[in-house]
């Protein structure tokens, strides 16, 4: 039972990564590809990773799987983050259809 | 100094958690590892030892978790269901949001959980006058009083209890 569970998590994983991927083919500019992967992270990765703990339980292998959870939700958003600043002061524009842009406004 | 201890104990404890199966020597080389890592960097770790004996911040952490993790499942089939339908329904922009946290945990928790969650993510982040600029794929609205509203309340009022 606890095997099909984590199967269903594995491939419901498998699925967002795999949308995350086209929306990084997808999507117009920087900014917009980086929800994409920050999608990919959430519900992709963490669910595939999921998976394997419901699959051996808490023994070696699931405990370690859980805290790569842990640490992969401390440290990823921190990388978009760093990325979206750098792109943002090194002048990389928006996308044209972008509605307003009020961190252009401010740090004028 | 109490901040050191806290360090060390939650060293200890992810360590004997990547080594499970207990065995004596593990445990000992994972003393001097901690006891070497909270002799460095433990007055770094937190300026406010006494909120960890706070029982009722562990349980609304809990109860975070719970909300966070029902937010992200929502917004991920949100973003997926932009992302693959032909028209590419997107309406992208960066706006500007107010916070109330105040301490440097709080802000990065609530940076972290706004990036975390599809569809938002944190550009920048202004500590002094409590603002952040966040990038939106669907921007519902460009006033900040109900930008703020739509993205941060739901966060902000657990994490002022766990944090502030």
């Amino acid at each position: 039972m606890s095997e099909v569970l984590g199967y269903i998590f594995i491939l419901f994983g498998l699925a967002f990564d795999i949308f995350g991927c086209v929306g990084l083919i997808r999507l117009p500019d920087v900014y917009n590809r980086l929800q994409a992967v920050t999608k990919c992270v959430t519900l992709g990765t963490c669910s595939i990773l999921f998976g394997v703990v419901v699959i051996k339980g808490f023994n070696g292998t699931g405990i370690k799987a859980l805290l790569c959870i842990v640490f992969l939700l401390l440290t990823a958003p921190v990388a978009a983050h760093a990325l979206a600043r750098g792109a943002h002061k090194a002048g990389v524009k928006l996308w044209e259809g972008s509605v307003c842009d009020k961190y252009e406004e401010d740090s004028k | 100094m109490k901040s050191r201890i806290i360090l060390f104990i939650i060293g200890f404890f992810i360590w004997m958690l990547l080594g499970w199966p207990f065995d004596l020597q593990h445990a000992l080389v994972g003393i001097f590892a901690a006891a070497l890592v909270a002799a460095l960097t433990g007055d770094l770790f937190t300026r406010r030892p006494h909120h960890f004996t706070h029982i009722s911040r562990y349980l609304w952490f809990a109860y975070y978790i719970f909300i966070f993790s029902w937010e992200c499942l929502k917004a991920n089939i949100d973003v997926a269901r932009r992302v693959i339908s032909p028209r590419l329904p997107i309406n992208p922009g960066i706006v500007k949001v107010k916070t109330t946290l105040k301490s440097d945990t709080g802000l990065t928790f609530l940076a972290n959980s706004i990036t975390l969650t599809p569809g938002t993510f944190c550009v920048d982040i202004k500590p002094e006058e409590g603002s952040l600029y966040i990038h939106w794929i669907d921007v519902k609205s460009e006033d900040t009083q109900e930008a703020s509203r739509l993205i941060v309340e739901k966060f902000e009022k657990i994490l002022s209890r766990i944090f502030e």
